[in-house]
């Protein structure tokens, strides 16, 4: 389709201190595309959180994103160990979060939370031992 | 420059026309470097550690240090700023670094460096040097200057542990330096590499650092100097910022206590910050009380950098800055195979003991001088009220034994002086014997009285307390 622009990231769990790049980069291009600022925040937390949760609980993956000038989907995949159960990882607080990223701040159980409140859509496809499947759609606005 | 002034070389100093004399700063020191001496808080060199302390302390302003002023971007052709992370927390409302880094720009220098990502190479280097050297777990973090200045004169043991990686400040400014040179082609002297500091203990590490013969940081500037400058500059920034930040959530979370441990990515550390607090733990630590933790993280200061005395935001307020400002950062965003320069990030020279506080030449000297202070320890009242000029009761025995005072310093020594000469002559008054014969005899014993009582009433004044506006050796310990 013309009107949609499509980017990937690869986002490896080999060096944690990369965690955060791909939406960074995301951010720049959606802010230099002229995207409204509240979307591009809104698109940028949600990311963020995504891609942290794909290093630190299922050793990285692919982030599809495709931007048409009504919204931005963004397709999180992984081939990690899967959710066990999806209602317990919703909540707030609820973390699996190894130690030792801990004192980096991260672990506060917030993550898909915060994906569900700063995106328009969300769904979850996973299965254990397999991989999970998080597409988010941010309307642009 | 003769040795001993580079070596305990110190930022803070003692503006003497402001000192009161009062004790608040001596009690306050860690290392009891500070004496009350002919009325006026002197700081005794070899004890010192630059922490701040009395100067956060004084409240009349007396304690200072010595900083440059933005004059010195005069000094070079091309000049680099290389603001640290606390800085970053120290405005309100700050949501973008750009901000800040586009107004120093705008306030004179030509390039910026953020010390910040200085600090994620650190990281990084630190992290696989604990990972290869297991045998001298746990290590100690060497980024706070006072922290390693204290543990070269109070805790040799641990010497061993200290890890050998150069500071954050010191990469960058060695970094910021290549590529200003690299980018430039000016010689080195036509260069400055300014940093922007949160703390004295840091301009004393730029003149005199550990670990390094040498810095490549030019001039230091105290953050509170150049916040009021900087802000009409961020307003103008605001509109357009350059895109000049690189420093991702570890890089800035330095500014923090617990921010350099977080960057190890270990659970087995521990963050203490507060001069006192680490003082508590080196002590624990020399009792090997916590061999199994990888990376121990010392701050002088309360809250880490952002407690630093030159800051101007509270600093758990600038704490909960940085974290709102790291929320949506990435881990790091600087790594060691991105940055072109190569530079050599482990010490190359070793820290070695001062035994500062050592009592004598010779176990034996020491033995018998041990033997004096607890027999002068016994004497004195133990109410460590000061006003001898010494921290404490035990501080001013050590200082006796070091020939550094008297006994009669204490004032309440002075004080049974007295009663003792009043009781000694008012017994003579009831017994004394006059020679009859001589009509002149009672007034030559009075005299003769009145002259003795009048030289021991005179130590009164010899008291170090009252200023005599005499000069002292003590204080003046660097070259202007």
């Amino acid at each position: 389709m013309e009107d949609t622009i499509k980017l990937e990231y690869i986002v490896s769990a080999e060096d944690f201190t990369r965690a955060g790049e791909a939406s960074s980069d995301l951010k720049n291009i959606l802010k230099q595309m002229g995207v409204s600022p509240d979307t591009v925040r809104k698109v940028s937390i949600a990311m963020y959180e995504g891609e942290i949760n794909m290093v630190i609980h299922a050793n990285g993956g692919v982030i599809t994103v495709f931007v048409t000038p009504k919204e931005v989907t963004m397709i999180l995949k992984d081939s990690g160990p899967g959710i066990p159960d999806i209602d317990k990882a919703m909540q707030a607080g609820y973390s699996t979060a190894p130690d030792n990223i801990r004192s980096l701040g991260f672990g506060a159980g917030m993550g898909l939370p915060n994906m569900k409140k700063y995106s328009d859509d969300m769904k979850i496809e996973t299965e254990l031992g397999v991989g999970t499947t998080v597409t988010m759609t941010v309307r642009i606005c | 420059m003769n040795t001993l002034n580079t070596k305990f070389f110190h930022s803070v100093y003692l503006d003497e026309s402001l000192c009161k004399g009062c004790i608040n700063c001596i009690k306050r020191c860690p290392t009891q470097a500070i004496r009350v001496r002919n009325g006026k808080a002197r700081i005794t060199s070899q004890f010192c550690i630059d922490c701040g302390e009395c100067v956060r302390t004084c409240s009349h302003h007396a304690k200072k240090i010595h900083i440059d002023s933005l004059d010195i971007l005069n000094d070079y052709t091309y000049t680099v700023a290389l603001p640290a992370p606390s800085m970053y927390a120290q405005f309100n409302n700050l949501d973008d670094v750009n901000i800040l880094l586009t107004a120093l720009i705008y306030l004179g220098f030509d390039d910026v460096f953020e010390v910040g990502a200085a600090a994620e190479l650190v990281s990084e280097a630190s992290r696989k040097y604990v990972d290869t050297h297991q045998e001298q777990w746990p290590f100690i973090s060497t980024a706070c200057p006072s922290v390693v200045r204290l543990i070269r004169v109070r805790f040799p043991n641990l010497i061993d542990h200290l890890l050998p990686i150069l500071p954050p400040v010191e990469v960058a400014a060695q970094l910021a330096r290549k590529r200003a040179m690299a980018k430039t082609g000016l010689p080195a002297d036509k260069i400055g590499i300014i940093f922007i500091s949160p703390c004295p203990s840091k301009v004393t590490y730029v003149k005199s650092p550990l670990g390094t013969d040498h810095s490549a940081v030019d001039g230091v500037l105290a953050v509170k100097d150049v916040y009021p400058l900087l802000l009409p500059h961020m307003k103008i920034a605001e509109q357009r910022p350059m895109d000049l930040a690189i420093s991702g959530r570890i890089g800035i979370g330095w500014g923090c206590s617990g921010g350099e441990a977080g960057g190890m990515i270990t659970d087995s550390y521990l963050a203490a910050d507060g001069i006192e607090n680490v003082i508590r733990v080196l002590e624990d630590l020399e009792d090997e009380k916590f061999a199994r933790l990888q990376f121990i993280e010392l701050n002088a200061c309360s809250g880490g950098c952002v407690g630093g005395v030159l800051n101007v935001e509270n600093p758990y307020v600038a704490k909960a800055k940085i974290k709102r400002l790291n929320k949506y950062l990435p881990v790091a965003r600087t790594h060691s195979e991105d940055i072109p320069l190569k530079i050599e990030l482990n010490w190359n020279k070793a820290v070695e003991y001062e035994p500062v506080f050592q009592i004598g030449e010779t176990v034996l000297e020491s033995i018998n001088k041990m033997k004096q202070i607890d027999s002068l320890c016994n004497e004195f009242p133990g109410l460590d009220c000061g006003s001898c000029g010494a921290p404490s009761c035990r501080a001013l025995a050590e200082d006796i034994a070091r020939g550094k005072a008297e006994k009669n310093d204490c004032v309440y020594i002075l004080r049974n002086h007295i009663h003792l000469l009043s009781e000694t002559y008012s017994r003579f008054s009831h017994e004394a014997i006059v020679d009859g014969e001589d009509p002149n005899a009672c007034i030559h014993m009075l005299m003769n009285y009145m002259d003795k009582l009048t030289e021991e009433i005179a130590l009164l004044d010899s008291h170090n307390l009252i200023n005599t506006d005499s000069d002292s050796e003590e204080g003046k310990h660097y070259d202007d």
